[in-house]
């Protein structure tokens, strides 16, 4: 008797975990593979079963594409950025140059995009970027703008300018975890190769990366599946358009559900977001166990 | 030689440091500035920086008005109680990881590690039914619930790292006494892990704080909005009272900033250990 309470007493620890798991986690993930074979989910009453249908009426669709397409140069362009702003803020908040008072201030000043909410983010900038705004008025200087830009309804600019936005927000995650890195690294291995006479370039490549490199890949990993589902800031400053020019396949997911009550359908294209994340968790989680080994 | 090109270098670097605050901390400064704004001023060309006629308007219009008013009361409410959730159902679990060997302890693991991977819009789809079915649509449960999971994996994984670095002993001392595991884990490891538990229920307010998706598809009445979604549905009543609308958004942003200036160190720990450890 005291055996089975013994071997219990981790399951009774984890049982409110395991509850909500199964219940909010488990059964709506298989949920939704259900539906994504039902002719149509929630509004229809008796459902029929129609195989693959939708998957190819999905892969079928120009929409869809046109969703992969943004969601694509959205989720490159912000991951690439994110990396190379974060380190570089990293670098200069590490810099020996400064003043520990100078790096503090400077430190909050450039986490502070990280502190807002979506809705804040969206109507802080479709503010500053609403023509003859700020914006305008700043870039005019240097000619990069007119007075009236129509930074969001322009269709050859809308995506840029969300992916921008994007950008704005989601660095200080970066920088936080790459500073924390940085200030790991031994300095005795840059004075090692000051000695040898390598110049600042060559150790930020053959001894900032190589050390960093756990770090990189992991929030690199994160930050890309973060980026495929990032849903609020543009349903909120574009909703998607000009003409689905800024709809990502959240925007896409999101509109044929909620705005067109296809659920069967956008059940279907969610599988298929939801196997490019695992995809990428997968590979996540390996990392993850390498860098702890 | 070597000290001008130092004291260059020096240049370029504090002029980049500059330009790296201008680049985070302007539209910052921008929304605050416009909070104190009229419209009329907001609109003005070339835009006002100075010579403003500071008011607080924005904000005694906010606040006396009951109906957004509510909106704050939601969002404190919710996010307060998932932190308290969060923390209690995590810290239970972490404790489990921490301290016993089971079988599935990887598997479980594994899916909790994976959360972090899933869309929330793949599982807001089935929500609708589900949340319907419990018969707790357009309810705070609805959002508690909702939000757990995903707060709830950042939780496990940062405590059941910080009770691995506090000694096993401290658990079989308190055992020998005749205190159960149950005392073990409330008595003694969560007093030591306070700092822990500080900066994880920041991060967890956070998340909850700044939620907008569930929020927005899960409540339907406007008695039952966040702020996130509360200011985006300004937009569409007051036809762009730009003033209005950043103070309310200088208003919501408050809670998360006052956090973090106080706990700084906390957060920032909490922060970059998330993406080291996962």
């Amino acid at each position: 008797m005291r055996k089975v309470k013994k071997a219990a007493t981790p399951y009774l620890f984890l049982a409110p975990t395991i509850i909500l798991m199964v219940v909010l986690l488990v059964i709506p993930i298989c949920m939704i593979f259900q539906y994504s074979f039902l002719n149509n989910a929630i509004v229809e009453k008796s459902p029929e079963i129609v195989g693959f249908k939708n998957y190819s009426k999905i892969l079928g669709d120009k929409d869809f594409w046109n969703a992969v397409r943004n969601t694509i140069f959205f989720v490159l362009v912000s991951v690439a950025a994110h990396m190379g702003l974060g380190m570089g803020f990293a670098m200069l908040l590490n810099s020996s140059y400064f003043t520990r008072k100078t790096k503090t201030i400077a430190r909050v000043i450039y986490v502070l995009p990280w502190m807002f909410t979506a809705s804040v983010i969206a109507i802080l900038w479709k503010l500053m970027l609403q023509p003859q705004g700020i914006v305008d008025y700043l870039l005019a200087f240097v000619h990069l703008a007119t007075k009236d830009t129509q930074w969001l309804s322009e269709r050859s600019v809308a995506l840029y300018t969300i992916t921008f936005v994007n950008i704005w927000c989601g660095y200080p995650f970066y920088m936080i975890s790459l500073l924390a890195g940085l200030q790991g690294i031994s300095s005795d291995l840059y004075e090692c190769s000051a000695l040898d006479g390598a110049a600042s370039g060559q150790q930020f490549l053959h001894i900032t990366v190589p050390q960093l490199k756990p770090i990189i890949i992991s929030i690199s990993m994160l930050d890309f599946v973060w980026s495929i589902q990032s849903f609020a800031v543009i349903w909120m400053m574009t909703g998607g358009g000009p003409a689905k020019k800024t709809e990502t396949l959240s925007i896409f997911i999101y509109k044929l559900a909620f705005n067109s009550s296809k659920y069967a359908l956008a059940s279907a294209a969610s599988v298929i977001v939801l196997i490019i994340c695992i995809i990428a968790a997968v590979f996540y989680v390996r990392q993850q166990k390498k860098a702890r080994d | 030689m070597v000290g001008s090109h130092k004291k260059s270098t020096k240049v370029i670097v504090s002029i980049l440091l500059v330009l790296g605050g201008l680049f985070a901390g302007f539209p910052v400064l921008w929304m605050f500035i416009s909070s104190l704004k009229s419209n009329t001023e907001i609109f003005a060309w070339p835009p006002k920086f100075i010579d403003i006629h500071f008011n607080l308007n924005n904000y005694s219009a906010v606040l006396g008005d009951s109906e957004k008013v509510r909106f704050f009361i939601n969002s404190y409410a919710i996010s307060g109680l998932v932190v308290l959730f969060t923390l209690f159902i995590g810290i239970m679990a972490a404790y489990a990881f921490s301290r016993f060997d089971f079988p599935f302890k990887e598997t479980i693991n594994t899916v909790i590690v994976s959360v972090q991977a899933i869309p929330p819009i793949v599982l807001l789809i089935p929500y609708m039914s589900l949340i319907v079915t419990l018969k707790i649509f357009n309810t705070y449960f609805a959002l508690l619930l909702t939000y757990m999971v995903f707060t709830l994996p950042y939780c496990i994984l940062m405590m059941t790292g910080y009770f691995n670095t506090i000694s096993t002993n401290l658990d079989e001392a308190v055992m020998i006494d005749g205190g159960s595991r149950w005392r073990a884990c409330w008595g003694i490891l969560v007093p030591i892990s306070i700092p822990g538990i500080i900066s994880v229920g920041m991060y967890t307010f956070m998340q909850a704080w700044n939620e907008y998706l569930f929020a927005l598809t899960l409540t339907k009445t406007n008695d039952m909005r966040t702020v996130p979604v509360g200011i985006n549905l300004l937009m569409g009543q007051h036809t762009y009272d730009w003033g209005q609308m950043m103070a309310m958004s200088c208003l919501g942003s408050l809670p998360v900033l006052v956090l973090f200036i106080f706990f700084q160190k906390y957060f920032i720990a909490g922060m970059s250990s998330g993406a080291i450890k996962g």
